[in-house]
């Protein structure tokens, strides 16, 4: 008997291996591994703190989305020992595999920014990256009546690279709902030169924040947060004042991976970026977050690198090289508050263009652009991603990138 | 796409000056851009900054950050806002001839 392992039951682990328990040849065992007894449907996190989605409807029984054949071991893994192609769980119990794959994410680390995680955590600073973080914003949010409200990344990269713009144009449109909209100051906070860094959804979409009324604060490298004054300060030693902090901490992949030896400085695994295998270890998948890889982290990113993952894993089974190719293909809907949504569709080599997704003409979906379609589309993928995505059923929506209905920049300029 | 003229050389620089091309790029380059943006003289521990970053940038596929600089060139977060002040990361990463560092938009 060989032993296919996976690390990590997210997205990608569980797509991984639903999409292989019907398709691994009988003499391979099909094992996951991961601790948490829930499956957490992360994009609802930005809807919770505006009350757009309730804590419940985001989380299922994990052990309802994992198929039949599908070996769900219930530990937390402690580190990957390569020489001898094992995977030690707490308390010292070894598994032993074949082919490993790991797809443990990335989690957020607020105590690497001192202050953060202070007497002001979940008072007047929130992460919205955790549940417990959606909610404890949600309840401070019910009882808030104006102030400075500042949204700070404190660095790249981070999962989801678009939510802390999604979370600044809700609570936007959230304090114009409620009425209070004159009496708060909203701050767009980013250690990157602007809100918009490509140089065309610069130039689609640059007035969006100004429109609005929302400053930005650009190539802020926040260093700490003063508690006693509610200051978050930079190393440039620039200051912003607040009342309520809206945090996006310091991203890191898993503990044991660093554990391991296996990640770079943040733990994330450097990765092949077009086979998914581990740089150095050719039994070794990685995908979702876990990677280094120049892409975003993002559930799309997962499903399309899943697909990647099980072709290579097959040819490999069969005595073949590595032929599916990954080409950074990534799909977003970007909330903008007042019921719309814009749409990016991107890969390594193509930034985000304007046109429609994903027929030419007809969309329905318009890219790099506002749209009520947009936002139904984002709520709609709720009922794709656990009856379809994490099943592991085909979605008809092209693994790489294609430039159908989208407009060159070239083209863009003939027109103009 | 703008060209600019750096020792003699025609190199191809987009809009905010960072070289299209990071093949173009020369130790001479780096002095060039290194002037245009305010460092009079590229001293050891610029150098220092510079090769890690090229270095990072190739096997990485994108400027490293600036936790990743500090941590990995041997220049702390201190010195590096003063080798290169204000923005270090799009700094340093200028005169190291790579893209500015980006978001996904």
């Amino acid at each position: 008997m060989k032993n296919f392992v996976i690390l990590g039951a997210g997205t990608a682990g569980t797509t991984v291996a639903n999409m292989l328990r019907k398709k691994l040849p009988s003499d391979w065992s099909l094992k996951i591994i991961d601790p948490d007894t829930e499956h957490l449907f992360q994009p609802d996190l930005i809807f919770i703190p505006f009350e757009m989605q309730t804590p419940e409807k985001t989380i299922r029984p994990r052990k309802n989305t994992l198929g039949k054949g599908i070996e769900w071991i219930q530990r937390q893994v402690q580190q990957v020992d390569t020489d001898n192609n094992q995977v030690i769980l707490d308390g010292d119990e070894k598994v032993s595999y074949d082919l490993l794959v790991i797809a443990t994410g990335s989690h957020i680390h607020p105590e690497e920014t001192p202050g953060l995680l202070g007497e002001e955590w979940q008072k007047s600073i929130f992460d919205f990256y955790t549940l417990e973080g959606s909610i404890a914003m949600r309840d401070a949010l019910k009882k808030f009546t104006g102030g400075r409200v500042v949204v700070n990344t404190v660095e790249m990269p981070i999962k989801c690279p678009v939510a802390p713009l999604e979370i600044t144009f809700l609570a936007e449109s959230f304090f114009t709902n409620k009425g209070i909209r004159d009496n708060v100051e909203l701050t767009y906070v980013t250690p990157l030169d602007g809100a918009f860094t490509k140089p065309i959804a610069s130039k689609a979409l640059g007035g969006i924040l100004d429109d609005r009324g929302i400053k930005v604060e650009a190539e802020f490298n926040a260093g700490e947060v003063d508690v006693d004054r509610k200051v978050l300060l930079s190393y440039d030693e620039r200051e912003i004042p607040f009342d309520m902090l809206i945090t996006i901490p310091t991203h890191m992949g898993a503990q044991f991976i660093g554990d391991s030896g296996l990640g770079d400085d943040l733990a994330f695994i450097p990765t092949h970026r077009h086979s998914l295998i581990a740089n150095n270890h050719d039994n070794i998948f990685v995908l979702g977050d876990a990677t280094d890889l120049p892409t975003s982290k993002a559930g799309s990113v997962a499903h399309f690198q899943a697909e990647v993952v099980v072709d290579n894993v097959l040819h490999l089974i069969r005595g073949e090289s590595p032929k599916a190719v990954f080409d950074g293909h990534a799909n977003c809907f970007i909330e903008s508050g007042y019921g719309r949504a814009m749409l990016i569709d991107f890969n390594y080599e193509q930034e985000p263009l304007p046109g429609v997704y994903p027929l030419p003409t007809v969309g329905p979906f318009p890219l790099l652009k506002e749209s009520k379609f947009n936002h139904w589309g984002k709520l709609m993928f709720r009922h794709v991603y656990w009856h379809a995505l994490l099943p592991g059923h085909p979605i008809p929506v092209p693994n790489q990138m294609s430039m159908v209905g989208k407009k060159r920049p070239d083209k863009l300029a003939a027109d103009a | 796409m703008p060209v600019v003229e750096y020792a003699g050389e025609t190199i191809e620089v987009n809009d905010e000056g960072f070289l299209v091309d990071s093949n173009q790029w020369t130790p001479t380059v780096a002095e060039a851009i290194a002037k245009e943006v305010g460092i009079d003289e590229l001293t050891d521990q610029h150098w220092k900054v510079i090769t890690f970053c090229r270095e990072d940038a190739a096997k990485q596929g994108t400027p490293p950050g600036l936790r990743r600089i500090s941590k990995n060139s041997g220049v702390n977060m201190k010195d590096l806002y003063q080798l290169f002040p204000k923005g270090p990361g799009k700094l340093a990463a200028k005169v190291s001839g790579l893209p500015k560092p980006q978001g996904c938009i």
